[in-house]
């Protein structure tokens, strides 16, 4: 039995041994892309769980050229080696980065902001896992409201992060990038799928991957790629591709499933009431009607 | 190919990297002291869809004649791989009985 999807990617493992969490998203995204783009691709990894896990002298787990950038700067980075191998006269390699929601919404998204401006032919990939786990589940600007982190506990008056999940994807798609999507890696062939077409277009291309984190989210191992169906099904995220100045909808689901039940599953979110649920569930519904309003099915 | 684990554990003063750049893919521990469950295949009833090799975070997971094989020297026993196999062919076992 032939798997198409299986087929049309490297066989060869090029993000093995690392010491990540049993059943990590982020890895998963980390090596379902390095496997699409190849020996040649040059990744550039900041501050984060990915290159924590990675880089372990002598234990080095990328078997393609790799460098940890500083928290801030990936994409600036990424224009540098894309430029210093463009200026030695390379053509086949791919520049591709991989960090952490922290390290593109909030600590690295003016060098993101700068390297799409100036339209560098690299990828960035954020691998989402909605707060900063390297360092013990702190709060990031991509933790959704109500989720209990170190910095935003949980009390009888404050039920965790009272702020909404920054929108990274549209924030890139408004600079007129080539291409930007979004992905979960419940979703492996759509994610090797938009990481394939991201490269092959030229200029800069930013990918949204949501990865959930098992120790983080307060779920067990084998339950993160369940998870990251759920948070697509029950539309509390969605799969979406922006190219030419127009939004796409890849995927919706026909009905959402229940949001109490993805929440309730999770540790971050046990603590939180009816009235919070309702909150985020109007919330969802308010998201999908300005989907559904601007974006392409 | 994958990186693999080096057989020589030590450094000599000579080879300690000058700098901070060192040889890609170089392994030197294995991870299969994290496992406490291990996944075993049921080679009669695995087709090779090779749903579980997509999906294995650690990537541990190939094809070998048509039938999923696991490098238990890298494997963490996560069981995403029983949870994504639709036909039961992979099971989660303790590792001490």
């Amino acid at each position: 039995m032939a798997n198409k999807v299986a087929e049309s990617i490297s066989r060869e493992e090029f993000f093995y041994g690392h010491k990540a969490c049993a059943g990590c998203g982020g890895s998963l995204a980390v090596r379902a892309a390095l496997k699409v783009l190849g020996p040649n691709a040059v990744s550039v990894l900041p501050a984060g769980c990915m290159s924590a896990v990675g880089f372990n002298f002598p234990q080095l787990c990328f078997s393609n050229n790799s460098i940890i950038s500083t928290f801030a700067g990936t994409a600036s980075m990424l224009t540098g080696v894309e430029a210093g191998l463009r200026a030695r006269g390379f053509k086949d390699f791919t520049a591709v980065g991989f960090a952490g929601d922290g390290g593109t919404a909030d600590i690295g998204i003016q060098a993101l902001s700068g390297a799409i401006d100036r339209n560098d032919n690299i990828i960035y990939i954020c691998y989402d896992n909605e707060a900063y786990m390297n360092t013990g589940i702190q709060k990031s600007g991509l933790t959704p409201f109500g989720a209990k982190t170190t910095t935003t506990p949980a009390g009888s008056n404050i039920h965790g992060n009272l702020h909404n999940k920054k929108n990274m994807f549209e924030i890139a798609a408004a600079h007129d990038i080539p291409y930007a999507a979004t992905a979960s890696i419940g979703n492996i062939p759509d994610f090797i799928a938009k990481v394939k077409k991201a490269s092959q277009i030229k200029g800069t291309k930013y990918i949204h991957v949501i990865a959930p984190c098992p120790t983080g989210w307060g779920v067990a191992p084998d339950q993160t790629v369940e998870i990251a169906k759920e948070v697509v099904e029950s539309g509390l995220w969605y799969l979406a591709e922006y190219e030419n100045g127009t939004f796409k909808l890849n995927y919706k689901p026909k009905e959402f499933s229940s949001v109490e039940a993805y929440l309730k599953k999770q540790g971050r979110f046990k603590h939180l009431t009816d009235d919070d649920i309702q909150i985020i569930t109007a919330s969802r519904d308010k998201k999908w009607e300005y989907i559904n309003r601007t974006f392409e099915l | 190919m994958r990186p693999y684990v080096r057989e020589k554990k030590d450094f000599t003063f000579d080879e300690v990297p000058e700098n901070t750049s060192f040889e890609a893919g170089y392994l030197t521990t294995v991870n299969s002291g994290w496992r406490s469950i291990r996944p075993v295949i049921s080679t009669n009833k695995c087709v090779g869809c090779e749903q579980c090799y997509l999906y294995c975070p650690d990537g541990v997971i190939s094809i070998a004649e048509g039938k999923a094989v696991i490098d238990y020297d890298f494997c963490k026993g996560c069981g995403i791989c029983a949870k994504i196999c639709r036909i039961g062919a992979i099971e989660m076992e303790a590792e001490r009985k």
